[in-house]
């Protein structure tokens, strides 16, 4: 049974004066960011729709180009009371680190020797924290003072001792295990700028290591992303990697074989469950 | 052997066969990345050239990885059929091109030898292929596959509906996979990538698209994209689980830095059969691939990546699964640099499946930091369109927002079923019928409000 109203728009687009269908369930846009009831011309996008895609995608190819401010990022760490390393990968300027992946990898030699007299003179500790710009400087720069915050008071929990922070300029997720490995660190946490998306340019990953060294591949890794505004929050990102390291603590394990099943446990940080509003088909 | 050329009055020689493959393979970012593409062009040609001339029968005793290092090696030389490889013995791999552009190659005949071709053979001969040739080739071969619909049939086209959410909250998948459904998508599966690996997340997912489907009665199935390890926890804690999903790749040392080998596959394949859910077959697998990926685990051994990637179908077809699928622009510009990279990339991955007996379809994307747009992936689209590609994605408005990259969108799989005449599969297009969605030519019915068969939805938008 079609409504009048749903006759009258047929009948329009097919005289050709509004050839736009658009779509009722456009409301369920308060669910998700994700493009949906776009509506139609025939089987094909329409302009605005179509214009509103390009506009994201040329700020998101913009974004990927944004320097990280180590400066203003070591000073909000040292407010906390951080110990701040600034430390440069092999990639000298971005078109380098996209063109040559194992080059961000690899910490710079001087950054190396630095990392090399900061544990001769201060011993190791047994959390590492490496923050890498990555993909999305922007995306450090806004929320890694945030999660540091937290994963301080977590550790101190857990009475692991942790530190320096290490900033890693034009950094992959693998340079963090070089860190690690010349800090004499058994736990690894890094925090790295994911690649930017259409809808989320400032979106951070967090990755998780145990015993690190250079040359380990990605399954002894546990990654917990999407962290950003409007996705995973600050609070159940670190909740579910504190979560993941006292695990790690007991069973010695990182990576595939460390199963994420954090729903079974109590939250270990107060964190209010968000009130979720419901929508389903069944 | 001695593998050697001459091409502009210089003779160019090749250490070995891995060394000839990867010099001949169209010039692409990872090859040069891992040191192994050809100096120059000239170089390239003088490779393919002598590709040409090898016998096929040398891929048979020359291996590109060694037989007592890589489980996946033995598995090449173990399942070879050479009853399947006897009409096409004697050919070279120049003679093996043409007789697969002939009009010999029926399909019945292409479908007859695929056992007898290993990856490597069908690696080489598309590394001599024009884009025109992978296309002409893979348009001759129908690889079905069944679960709960019948995908692969000549003049159908599939997608995967991916209702994908940064945090899987159920009501943000829900608003995407309502919208898939309304823009007729969803016919090859309903495949979540979950933003988590946790076990209860996952489960939740999966009871969700189970609820769906039973609820409609959708001819599909469905699939959170979670390591084949949580899908046998899931399993073994009785979640509806239809296809068992795993990224793989071409080498042992890859498949490990995934966290697999071929036991594993081998258990968690046993145990989707044991479920007894597909309807229709019981083609329960699902598997995802992409060039480069081998080199990025730092586990190609030397071997280009269009090599490493073929050799990773023939993991895939030890178990016949439903959908296979090369995610073709998703690792990069460090991999796949440009547009015309990851168009040529695709059409490889496409043809080579095919070949080797595999329901492929294409995840046609990109990345932010690619140099690539709309424009290629509407090539891209078009192009594996007329190769007759089983599936490809339909993510909203070709945005993902969990996993950050653009693949196909809902309209994109509409255009190409109206360009080329296409339907979905022929459970799901009478599905759409009844449904008011689609009419029986499988034109779009739906206009601004929901059809009739979902107007108790109304209310809740």
């Amino acid at each position: 049974m079609s409504t009048n109203k749903d006759l009258d728009e047929k009948h329009i687009a097919k005289k050709g004066d509004k050839p736009v269908i658009s779509n009722n369930w456009q409301s369920l846009q308060r669910f998700t960011d994700a493009r949906i009831a776009l509506g139609r011309v025939a089987n094909s996008l329409p302009t605005n729709a179509h214009l509103a895609f390009q506009l994201d995608h040329a700020r998101a190819r913009d974004a990927v180009h944004v320097p990280l401010d180590s400066v203003a990022l070591q000073a909000q760490l040292l407010e906390q009371g951080l110990t701040v390393l600034p430390l440069h990968s092999q990639a000298v300027n971005r078109q380098m680190y996209l063109q040559r992946p194992d080059l961000g990898r690899q910490l710079a030699p001087e950054s190396a020797s630095q990392l090399k007299r900061w544990r001769a003179q201060h011993g190791c500790n047994k959390v590492s924290i490496v923050i890498a710009d990555g993909l999305s400087a922007n995306a450090v720069q806004n929320q890694a003072a945030s999660l540091l915050a937290l994963l301080s008071s977590g550790l101190s929990t857990l009475g692991l001792s942790y530190g320096p922070c290490a900033i890693v300029q034009q950094g992959r997720v693998a340079v963090a295990d070089e860190v690690a490995e010349l800090l004499g660190s058994r736990l690894l946490v890094m925090f790295i700028g994911e690649r930017p998306g259409l809808s989320s340019p400032q979106s951070l990953g967090i990755y998780f290591t145990r015993a690190p060294r250079v040359g380990m591949s990605d399954e002894s890794r546990n990654c917990i992303s999407n962290i950003h505004a409007r996705g995973l929050s600050c609070q159940h990102a670190i909740e579910r990697l504190i979560w993941l390291i006292q695990m790690s603590e007991k069973l010695k394990i990182s990576g595939v074989h460390l199963k994420d099943k954090s729903g079974e446990a109590q939250p270990l940080l107060n964190v209010t469950p968000e009130q979720k509003p419901r929508f389903q088909l069944t | 052997m001695v593998y050697q050329s001459d091409a502009g009055g210089t003779r160019y020689r090749f250490a070995n066969l891995k060394t000839l493959l990867a010099k001949a393979t169209p010039l692409r970012s990872g090859d040069c990345l891992a040191g192994v593409a050809a100096l120059d062009a000239t170089e390239r040609v003088a490779a393919q050239m002598c590709l040409a001339d090898l016998p096929l029968k040398q891929f048979l005793q020359e291996l590109v990885v060694p037989y007592e290092d890589d489980e996946v090696s033995r598995l090449i030389i173990d399942s070879h059929d050479p009853a399947a490889f006897l009409s096409i013995a004697h050919m070279t791999v120049g003679d093996f091109r043409n007789w697969l552009l002939s009009d010999e190659a029926t399909a019945s005949r292409l479908s007859a030898i695929a056992s007898g071709l290993t990856p490597e053979m069908v690696a080489a001969v598309a590394k001599i292929m024009r884009s025109q040739d992978l296309i002409l080739v893979s348009q001759k071969i129908e690889v079905v596959s069944r679960f709960r619909s019948t995908l692969g049939l000549r003049g159908r086209l599939a997608t995967r509906l991916q209702p994908n959410h940064p945090t899987d909250d159920p009501a943000g998948i829900a608003a995407s996979l309502l919208d898939g459904l309304l823009y007729g998508n969803g016919d090859a599966v309903i495949g979540i990538n979950p933003a988590t690996d946790n076990i209860h997340a996952v489960m939740g997912l999966m009871q969700l698209l189970d609820d769906v489907i039973q609820r409609y009665d959708i001819p599909t199935q469905a699939c959170v994209l979670t390591h084949v390890s949580t899908h046998l926890e899931a399993i073994n804690y009785g979640a509806p689980v239809d296809l068992v999903f795993q990224s793989i790749a071409g080498t042992q040392a890859a498949n490990r830095s995934f966290g697999i080998s071929l036991a594993m596959l081998d258990e968690a394949h046993a145990a989707a059969l044991s479920l007894q859910r597909g309807l229709l077959g019981h083609n329960v697998m699902y598997f995802e691939t992409g060039q480069g990926s081998a080199l990025s685990a730092n586990a190609h051994h030397g071997v280009d990546q269009q090599t490493c990637e073929v050799r990773a179908y023939a993991v895939a077809r030890r178990y016949q699964p439903l959908l296979v699928n090369t995610v073709v622009g998703f690792i990069g510009p460090e991999y796949l640099y440009d547009g015309k990279q990851i168009i040529r990339a695709g059409l490889e991955d496409h043809f080579c499946g095919k070949l080797l007996g595999l329901p492929m379809g294409c995840d046609i994307c990109y990345t932010n930091h690619a140099e690539a747009d709309q424009d290629d992936m509407d090539s891209l689209l078009t192009l594996l369109g007329v190769a007759g590609v089983n599936f490809i994605m339909g993510v909203p408005g070709a945005d993902d927002i969990m996993l950050n990259y653009q693949s196909t969108s809902f309209h994109d799989a509409l255009y190409l079923r109206k360009v080329l005449n296409k339907s979905p599969s022929p459970e799901f297009a009478v599905w759409l019928e009844k449904m008011g969605i689609a009419d029986a030519r499988g034109t779009l019915q739906v206009a601004n409000t929901l059809p009739p068969s979902l107007q108790h939805l109304t209310p809740r938008l």
